[in-house]
């Protein structure tokens, strides 16, 4: 017997509509989870850089934890297991953006350590020598330009995370995989359906590289 | 005669290395004293101290009638001193994402909450005295070497200082664009300013001074009058160094 496929665009493009239902959650869990993220990341960055140690190990335990544990691990560790502490059930979605932010916050927290580091250490000294506080020294002078440097790591992040919200199908999540594979349950076209969810995540992310590109040229042009 | 700098058996160490070793140090206002050495001599760390840049060990460290103590002092009395002193670097260490005024006005407006008009104001004209007025709107990268050290020493200027220090402020710079720095700080000297300038331009430091101060190893070994040390160093060091760095 010969076994031919056929990629069947009818039934890709059918499923469209179906899929996009789930996109509202993609892209919530992902700006939900980032921008939650993104403060952990600069409150965790900066307290990494802290002198003080009983300021800079919490943060570093931090960011070692999120880092070397896989996410997946971390959304069935709120979703099913911090129940049992908290005593009342923990929402899906609830669960899956605590899980983007304090993972990507992790992986924030070191794009901003680097960032800072990175910034002349005479700067951080002509600062204090004018006179300004070392807060002023920070807020005025060592930030912009470490943020400046942080936009391209950030926005690997964003991508990263956007797409790491596709294993949350596994809690329940009507993101855009689980609504995939709800489709295929009835249809059985998965080739053509996970083909659709591979463009719609692909709009997104270029969608995302495009902007930053933009962001970036504007700042350099400064 | 009241001294702006009053330093006594200052030392420092970076670890296990003794980097000052019993400096005793007075600067009376509108005086300009130059510090030679080689390098790792320890000129630049003693300059450093006298802003708090760099911590010291023990002795006494007294600006503006101002005590620093060691380590570090207190933040309070770390930021009424800075507020007092200038500094010039060998980096230039322009703010490079703002523009020139902007790298002038900054501290005014953040430190002595001038307002923008006036600050914008003062910027101009610090940037018209250094020779410099058409630049204001560019970047410090746009920038030649020479002229980003002078908007940094009219950066230092806007706070109006009673001190300045120049840490080998012309160290970093083509050889063409020494002498645009150096005239405006002959300039600022003949107009009183009190100044200590860590330098290796033998002839800026016999032309300007009134001071020279020799530095071996950590230890103030000779000072005095420029044509003193210069013509009649009485330590052997300092005829060694000088022998050295004047006979090219």
């Amino acid at each position: 017997m010969e076994f031919q496929f056929q990629f069947d665009w009818q039934a890709a493009i059918n499923s469209i509509p179906f899929l996009l239902k789930g996109l509202p959650y993609t892209l919530m869990i992902s700006f939900g989870g980032l921008l939650i993220g993104f403060l952990l990341g600069i409150l965790f960055g900066l307290l990494s850089l802290n002198r003080r140690w009983y300021l800079r190990w919490p943060a570093t335990a931090y960011i070692e934890i999120f880092r070397g544990t896989p996410i997946l691990v971390q959304v069935l560790f709120i979703f099913y297991g911090l129940p049992d502490l908290v005593g009342s059930p923990i929402e899906p979605m609830t669960a899956a953006i605590a899980a983007i932010a304090f993972n990507s916050g992790a992986y924030i927290s070191e794009v901003v350590r680097g960032g800072v580091q990175s910034i002349a250490r005479g700067q951080r000294e002509a600062g204090l020598s004018l006179g300004l506080s070392r807060i002023q020294t920070f807020t005025y002078i060592i930030w912009p330009q470490a943020f400046r440097r942080m936009i391209p790591p950030l926005g690997n992040q964003a991508i990263v995370s956007i797409k790491d919200t596709s294993l949350f199908s596994v809690i329940g999540v009507g993101e855009l995989v689980r609504q995939g594979q709800v489709y295929i349950a009835n249809t059985f076209t998965a080739f053509e359906v996970y083909f659709a969810v591979a463009v719609l995540y692909l709009i997104i992310t270029l969608s995302l590289s495009l902007l930053l590109r933009l962001v970036e040229r504007r700042g350099s042009a400064a | 005669m009241s001294h702006i700098v009053e330093i006594n058996e200052l030392n420092k160490y970076f670890g296990e290395h003794h980097v000052l070793k019993d400096i005793d140090l007075q600067v009376e206002t509108g005086e300009v004293v130059v510090i030679i050495g080689a390098s790792g001599s320890g000129k630049s760390t003693l300059i450093r101290c006298i802003n708090g840049l760099e911590e010291y060990n023990s002795g006494q460290l007294v600006v503006d009638q101002q005590p620093l103590a060691p380590h570090g002092g207190n933040q309070k009395a770390l930021n009424a001193i800075r507020k007092e002193v200038g500094m010039v670097f060998q980096q230039f260490n322009l703010f490079p994402h703002l523009n020139v005024r902007r790298n002038i006005m900054l501290a005014p407006m953040k430190v002595k909450s001038t307002d923008q008009e006036a600050a914008a104001d003062h910027a101009d004209r610090l940037l018209e005295r250094v020779g410099i007025a058409s630049q204001a709107d560019k970047f410090p990268g746009q920038l030649s070497g020479g002229q980003q050290q002078r908007v940094a020493i009219a950066r230092a200027l806007a706070m109006e200082p009673r001190l300045m220090l120049f840490d080998e402020p012309t160290s970093a710079l083509d050889p063409e664009m020494v002498g645009e720095v150096l005239d405006v700080m002959r300039e600022l000297a003949r107009e009183g300013m009190t100044m200590l300038v860590v330098t290796h331009e033998m002839g800026f430091a016999r032309e300007v001074a009134d001071r020279v101060i020799y530095i071996h190893e950590g230890r103030i070994v000779e000072q005095g009058a420029p044509d003193q040390v210069f013509d009649n160093p009485q330590n052997e060091r300092t005829q060694a160094f000088l022998s050295r760095v004047l006979s090219h």
